[in-house]
Order: C-alpha cells, then structure tokens, then sequence
C-alpha cells in the first residue's frame, strides 16, 4: 500500500534527480523546459497529495524510516496535518512559479546557474516539512538555505548581489547554528534526537526559554523577524524573479514552519510571558517591514519589505493562539492559529502573484526601480490587471483573499479583554493599533506601488516600448489572482480546511464554517461578527457596475478645452506624481523618527544656471545599531588576531609554553 | 623496600632537575654542553636504579642507551659543530639569568602540587618521580623559550627528552619497544637539526634564530 508520505518522498527524490539531470543539461533550451516541466509536474503533484492528506480520508500521521544518515538514528519522516498544510502553500507556490518560469525563463542570460538550483531548493523545502528528526530537518534545512543562496548569486557578476549573497549567508549559517543549538537542547545528554522523543520528554523551564530564543533568531531570521530582517530585502530581490517568488512566498514559510513545529509543537504548553515576546517582535516587524517599503523605489524591494510586514502579522496572529492557549482559551487559540496560517496561505499565493508581475515588468522593460516605470497599464493590460489584484489582496481589501485572514486577527485581538494577564489585556490592543496602522500604511504602499508603475505616463523610453508577458507567465498570474479572489469569496472553505491541523495542534478548531447559511464567516458565534464575502463582492459588481454605468450615460460626450499649461503635466513625465512625492507625507510623519528620515534642498542662487537638487537621506537604525558595531567588532578583532601570523619561532615557542602552564594551573588550583 | 632504596630514587631524580636548574644559568656554549652531559648521566644513572628496585632488566638498556648517546654521543657531536660553527664563546639569553632561575622555580613548585592534587591514590614513587620529570620537561621548555641560539634550543628540547624518559621509566610496566623508539625519534631529530644549523649558517652566516625572522615573507 502506497500512502501519501511515500509518495511526497518520492517527489523530493524527483526533484533531487531534476537537479542532477539539470546540471548536465546546462545550457540547452532543452535544459530549461524539462526542468520547470518537471518541477511543475511534481510540485503540482506535491499540492494535490498534501490536499488529500488534508482533508481526505487518509490516515495521518504516517511515519517512513529510511535507513540513511545516522546509522542509529535513520532518516525519518512524518506526515501530520501541519505538514500537509504547508506542503500544499508549497506546491501552490513551487507549480506558479515552475509554470511562470517555463516562459520567464528564456528571458535568464546564465540559465545554468538557475537550473540545477531550482529543483534542489524545492526538494530542500519539502524535506524540511516532512523531516522528524532533529538530524534530518537540520540538513534539510541548510540544503534549502545554500540552494537558494546560489540561485540568490545567479547574477554574479552584479556588486549588488554579491553583497545580498554574503549577507545571506553569514545570515543563513548564523541561524542554523542558533537552530543546532536549540535542538541540541531539546534533545538533551541522551541525544534523543527524533521528534517523538522530544515531544514526550520533559524540558525544564532553563532550556525551554533557552529554545525559545534560539528558534526565534534562527527561524525568525529565516522569515525576517525585526531585527533578523536585513538580508531578506537584499537576497530576495537578488535572485530571478521566479525564485524571488519562491523565496518570498514560500521560504518564509517554511521558516514559519519550523517556528510553529518547534514551539506548537515539539515544546508542548508554554508560559503566557512567551506570547509577549513573540507579539511585540511582530507587531514592530509589521510597522517597520510596511515603513521601509513605503520609502523604497525598486519594485522588487518594495515587494520583499512587504513580505516582512505580512510576516509580522503572522507572528502577532501566532503570539496571540500562544497567549489564548496559555491561558486555556482553546477557542480563541484555535481562531488565532487559524487566521495565522490562513494569512501564510494567502501571503504565499499574492505575494507570489506580486513577484510575477515585477518579473514581468522587468522582463519587459529592464527596470525595477519605480521612478522609470509609469503608463504600463496600456501596453500590459493583463499584467496590470493581475498585479491589482494582488496589490489589492495585500492591501487586505474586500473581497480578496487578504481582507479575510487579517480580518480573523482582529477578530482575535478583540477577545483579548478574557485574558487573565495585565500586561496581556494592555498589550494586545496595543499591538492590534499598530497592526491596523501597518495594514493601512500597507494599503499607501500598494497603491504607490501600481499607481506609479502602471498608471500615468511612461517616465523611461524602456517603459513606453513595453509589451506583454508571454502566455505562461499570463497564465500563472491568471491563476493566482483567481486564487486570491476565491479564498476571499469563500473563505469558510479554507477555514473548515485549516481545522484539523488547529485540532491536532491546539486541542480545538474554529466552529465548522460550511454550516453556516448564505458561506458566511463567523470566527466565534453569528451573533458576534461574521462576514460574508461574496455578499461584499455581488454588492461592489453591482454598485461599480452602476456607477460607471451612470458616469458614461449622464456624462457629457462633448469635447472640452483646458487650459495650454496644466501645472506642467503633460510636458515631461518628469513632472509627474512619483513614488518619492507619494511617500513624502508618511516620510515627514513617521519616517523622521524611526527612520531618521532627513531631508535636503540644494536650491541654486538667482541666475545660477544649475540644476536644484533634492536629497532624501534614510538611516536603517537597526543595521546602524546592531550591525555595524557587530561589523566593526569582527573586522577589528580580525585585524589584530592576523599578527599571530607573524610571530617568530621563538614566541610561537612561548605561546604553546604559556597555553600549557595556564592550563597546568588551572587542574593544579 | 626500605626507605634508603627509596631515598636514592628521590635523589637520583632530585639531582636531575638540580642540573635542569645548572643549564639554565650556563651562558656559554661549552659549559652548557658540559652540563647536558652530566644531565643525561644523572638520568641513565635515576633510570638504572629504577631497573633495579623495579626488578626490570630492560630498563638497563634504557639506561645504557641513555648513557652512550645521550651523555657522550650527542655533547660530542654538539661539541664538533660548535667548533665548526666558531660560536663556543658566548650563549645570549634574552630573559636575565634572575627571572629565569625565579620562572624555574615557580614551574617545579607548580609541578610538586599540580602531581600530588592529581595522582593522590599513585605509588609513591611513581608519585615523586613523575612530579620531577614534570620539572624537568617544564624546565626544558622554558630554556627552548627563553634562548636564541639554535644549538641551546636544541640542548633544551633534549633535556626535555630526558624529562620524559624519566617519566616514563619511572612509570611502571613500560614497553622497552616504547623508550626504544622514544629515544630513536630523538637521535633522528637531533640529526635533522645539526643538518639545518649547517644550512642556516651556511646561508645567514649565523645560527641566531633572531635573524632568520628577517628574511621571512609577507607581512600582514
């Protein structure tokens, strides 16, 4: 009998074998088709097993050993509903983005540096789902880190990403390491390193903290918690933008993955303090995620700073199941996780739906940065239409899919008031005012981000000489936006979906959704709140219908003149709104403070024939302060360290003599 | 065993870290080799004694290899190539004779009480024994380190040699195969050093290890 772990096993093996058989194909156009064509397949087979694991008839969890590695140990593997859940966020994320890439890829100049990366990186993200042992996630786990290191340096040559990539890796490598200790720790003396085993033993109250830190530095850098974020805005704009999408989309979640196995999990019933740490960590990664990409200019940056402010609220929706749970109120916990994988869901499909279009436009044009964009609208119709949807569904408006999971967050920031904790009834409102802040900033960003990309004039000759994307990145972009819309109109379905991993995880689910008349949501009792999607929808159809309806009947047909000289407008697309004006506001009212935004106006005397300037200075306070002391310290300490190489024979001698009289004394006293 | 057996040990073993002491203070060359000699005379006679309150005639060979190469072959050959060389006259040390001789002694005391905090369940005069050839190694250590000239660095490393002999004869059930190929390792090495002092003087017109950081690579 053949079960679905096996199978899904069997796909990280195809995959590894596509990135063998990718390394000999190289070059070839071949290459390039087979490849995606395979990972499609697979990753689309991947979604559809992990669907049916979900919600079908087949028993989880199932446990496989296979007799690799640790000779004690073996490789292990288990395939329970939290894994399910997350294997199909990454088949959905891995077949858009193979299909993307099928077209997309022509368009890569050193294909060879992608190809037999690609698979691999899916093949590591698999197997960290599936892995149950501390042994087998760890490898996984760095193997999906340096893949996607590799394909983050697939345009080496640029200076740029060969920064991303080194700041990617000492990052990357830094959390494994921290990820090692942590579950060094759960294991204890005995190395009882399989996942069953730390389950059922007893951590003491030291170490669980000590856990605690370690997973949040090292899967919160993974994800790009505030202040481990630094590499994701460099790293993921890096890489092509298939892989950008992956990166963003899915990696992060994988990331999250491994927080919510570690600490829902393998650490079993925790304090409520914990919850604390893990609220204000999102709560200040949702603010300053969604501040930095109101201020960037390239798309792609714009889109990667994003991911941190959706990772943020992820985290504050996972903060909030922990402290519900601390404090047994299963039901709200249930509710809290629920939104929090609802939105790791819908982040994954828009945000891969957001990369798409900027691959597109950078395909078409050559540029990410904004400020060289503009009128795109009417040479990518289809493009521009797709990357509303997605602007739309992360700026969580009704009826898309992201409206619907942040509105389950608030729904669970208003039961804080049953908290027993204090600090907890004052906190969380507070962290739910700076998560309806984020979402509105989030909002400003999105509609800069298309308003200047797709909307006025073309500002670059590259951008008006645009053309569509070819039909297999159209087809992707299609796709998800119907995704995005579907999970917004039914949003019941996906919640009745997530319910046996929040019953297998929490020890309850939300209330059954599909009961409900008319597909309403309701996340605790009708009588509370409920909304209903597809109400929002028919009621947005017909009123946008009847407004335009009435605009082109009433309005008048008739040729108007204006005046020769609008402001300037129409005479250089310079002069049009930019992103850099469009921030401005929010720049002068929070960026001033957090981050030290200054402004300069180099303005030329009367009759002075040069131009003026404006200069916007920014200070990422957090690379400032934590950074670049940490920089500064490791280079000092190098510098000095490096005389050791120039000792004479004599005080090398003296060296060893001292190590060994020191040492002496110390067994002596 | 009687106590004068045991007394004569101590002695024995006392009296080599008394000529590690000697060699510390000895400024030129000659003399220096002179008290290497007596070094490893007092050595093969502490490991012939040993061989015979520890009823094992295999240790006599130690001792008697102790004796033909350490005490006269090797001061010999030394002697010849400080001839050869023309720098029998002086031995610079680059810490004073003072600090050294203080640095001495706060080894042996540091050795006395690292051995009786370690071995407090040991027999007793592998106790005392071992305590002293920890001395004696420490000693030869802190000569490598404190002198510049070639030839005493290697009279230092073969006193330390000596130390571990000691130890090792002092320790009971010892393989002969062990002390055999201890002592072969030694010969070799001191070949290979006489050889590189020949290449280093023939290329520096000097054997002070100083002068070869001159014509090293790179820095920094």
């Amino acid at each position: 009998m053949i079960s679905p772990l096996h199978l899904l096993v069997a796909n990280a093996a195809a995959l590894l074998a596509l990135a063998a058989i990718a390394i000999g194909l190289g070059r070839s156009r071949l290459g390039a088709t087979l490849t995606y064509g395979g990972t499609l397949a697979v990753s689309i087979l991947t979604a559809m097993i992990a669907a049916w694991a979900l919600l079908g008839p087949a028993s989880v969890p199932a446990l496989l050993r296979l007799p690799l590695g640790l000779p004690w140990l073996g490789v292990n593997f288990r395939l329970d509903t939290l894994a399910a859940f997350f294997l199909l966020v990454i088949g959905i994320g891995c077949s858009a983005s193979s299909l993307h890439a099928l077209g997309y890829g022509r368009h890569e100049t050193s294909p060879e540096r992608v190809l037999p990366f690609f698979p691999a990186f899916l093949a590591g993200m698999t197997l960290v789902v599936l892995a149950d042992d501390a042994f087998t996630f760890l490898i996984a786990w760095e193997f999906m880190s340096l893949a996607s290191w590799a394909l983050v340096l697939a345009h080496h040559h640029d200076e740029e990403s060969q920064r991303a990539g080194f700041i990617y890796l000492v990052m990357a490598s830094a959390g494994t390491l921290c990820l090692l200790l942590a579950f060094g720790l759960l294991a204890g003396p005995g190395g009882a390193y399989g996942f069953d085993a730390i389950r059922a033993a007893d951590h003491g109250a030291l170490a669980t903290g000590l856990v605690l830190v370690l997973v949040l530095i090292g899967a919160g850098s993974k994800a790009g918690i505030v202040p481990l974020h630094v590499w994701l805005p460099l790293a993921h704009p890096a890489a092509p933008s298939h892989v950008s999408a992956l990166m963003s989309g899915v990696m992060t979640k994988v990331a999250i993955y491994g927080f919510v196995r570690v600490v829902f999990d393998l650490l079993g019933g925790l304090e409520w303090w914990v919850s604390v740490i893990v609220l204000v960590l999102g709560a200040a990664t949702a603010l300053l995620g969604i501040l930095h990409a109101l201020m960037e200019s390239d798309l792609k940056r714009v889109l990667a700073y994003s991911t941190i402010e959706n990772v943020g609220i992820i985290f504050v929706s996972l903060g909030l199941a922990l402290a519900f749970r601390a404090n047994g109120m299963s039901e709200a916990a249930a509710l809290a996780f629920t939104a929090a994988l609802f939105h790791v869901l819908n982040h994954s499909v828009f945000k891969s739906l957001l990369f798409f279009g900027a691959g597109a436009i950078l395909a078409a044009t050559g540029e990410r940065n904004m400020e060289r964009l503009g009128g795109l609208i009417h040479r990518m119709p289809v493009v521009s239409a797709a990357f509303l949807v997605g602007c739309v569904s992360v700026a969580a408006l009704p009826p898309f899919n992201g409206f619907a999971s942040e509105w389950l967050v608030f729904q669970a920031i208003l039961l804080s008031p049953d908290l027993a904790q204090w600090n907890l009834k004052l906190l969380v409102p507070a962290v739910g005012g700076v998560l309806a802040l984020a979402a509105a900033l989030s909002a400003a960003c999105f509609v800069r981000a298309f308003g200047i990309s797709f909307l006025g004039r073309p500002r670059s000759p590259a951008a008006e000489r645009a053309v569509d994307a070819n039909r297999h990145s159209l087809s992707t972009m299609i796709g998800l936006a119907a995704l995005c819309l579907l999970a917004g109109l039914l949003p019941g379905l996906v919640i009745d979906g997530i319910a046996p991993v929040s019953q297998a995880l929490i020890g309850d689910s939300m209330p059954a959704q599909s009961r409900i008349a008319w597909l309403s949501i309701a996340p605790i009792a009708q009588s509370r709140s409920s909304y209903n999607g597809l109400l929002l929808f028919l009621f947005i159809a017909v009123s946008a219908s009847l407004a335009a309806y009435v605009i082109h009947r009433v309005a008048s047909r008739e040729a108007r003149r204006g005046p020769a000289w609008g402001c300037g407008f129409p005479v250089v697309p310079a002069a049009q709104y930019s992103a850099d004006s469009f921030a401005q506001p929010i720049r002068r009212v929070f960026g001033s403070v957090l981050l030290r935004a200054r402004e300069r106006v180099n303005m030329p005397a009367p009759g002075e024939l040069r131009p003026a300037f404006f200069r916007v200075e920014l200070h990422d306070f957090v690379w400032e302060k934590l950074y670049a002391p940490i920089e500064r310290a490791i280079s000092f300490g190098a510098d000095n360290l490096n005389r050791l190489q120039f000792l004479t024979i004599r005080q090398y001698l003296s060296l060893v003599f001292v190590l060994l009289v020191v040492l002496l004394l110390a067994l002596a006293l | 065993m009687d106590s004068l057996v045991l007394d004569i040990a101590h002695l024995l073993a006392g009296g080599l870290v008394l000529a590690s002491f000697m060699m510390l203070y000895q400024d030129r060359l000659n003399a220096l080799l002179n008290v290497f000699a007596l070094h490893a005379a007092i050595l093969a006679l502490a490991v012939a004694w040993q061989a015979y309150i520890q009823n094992a005639p295999h240790l006599y060979l130690t001792a008697g290899i102790a004796l033909v190469f350490k005490a006269l072959v090797i001061p010999l050959a030394l002697y010849r190539i400080v001839r050869q060389l023309g720098i029998h006259r002086e031995v610079e040390t680059v810490v004073g004779i003072g600090p050294t001789m203080l640095a001495g002694m706060a080894l042996v005391a540091l050795s006395l009480v690292l051995m009786l905090r370690v071995t407090p369940g040991a027999d007793y005069i592998a106790r005392e024994d071992l305590a002293f050839a920890l001395s004696v190694i420490l000693l030869g250590l802190l000569m490598m380190v404190t002198r510049r000239n070639a030839v005493s660095q290697v009279v230092g490393f073969m006193s330390l040699e000596n130390g571990l002999v000691l130890a090792a004869t002092g320790a009971r059930g010892m393989p002969l195969v062990v002390e055999i190929s201890v002592a072969f390792s030694i010969l070799i090495a001191f070949i290979v050093i006489g050889v590189f002092l020949f290449r280093i003087r023939e290329r520096f017109d000097t054997v002070d290890v100083g002068a070869l950081d001159r014509f090293r690579g790179d820095r920094g």
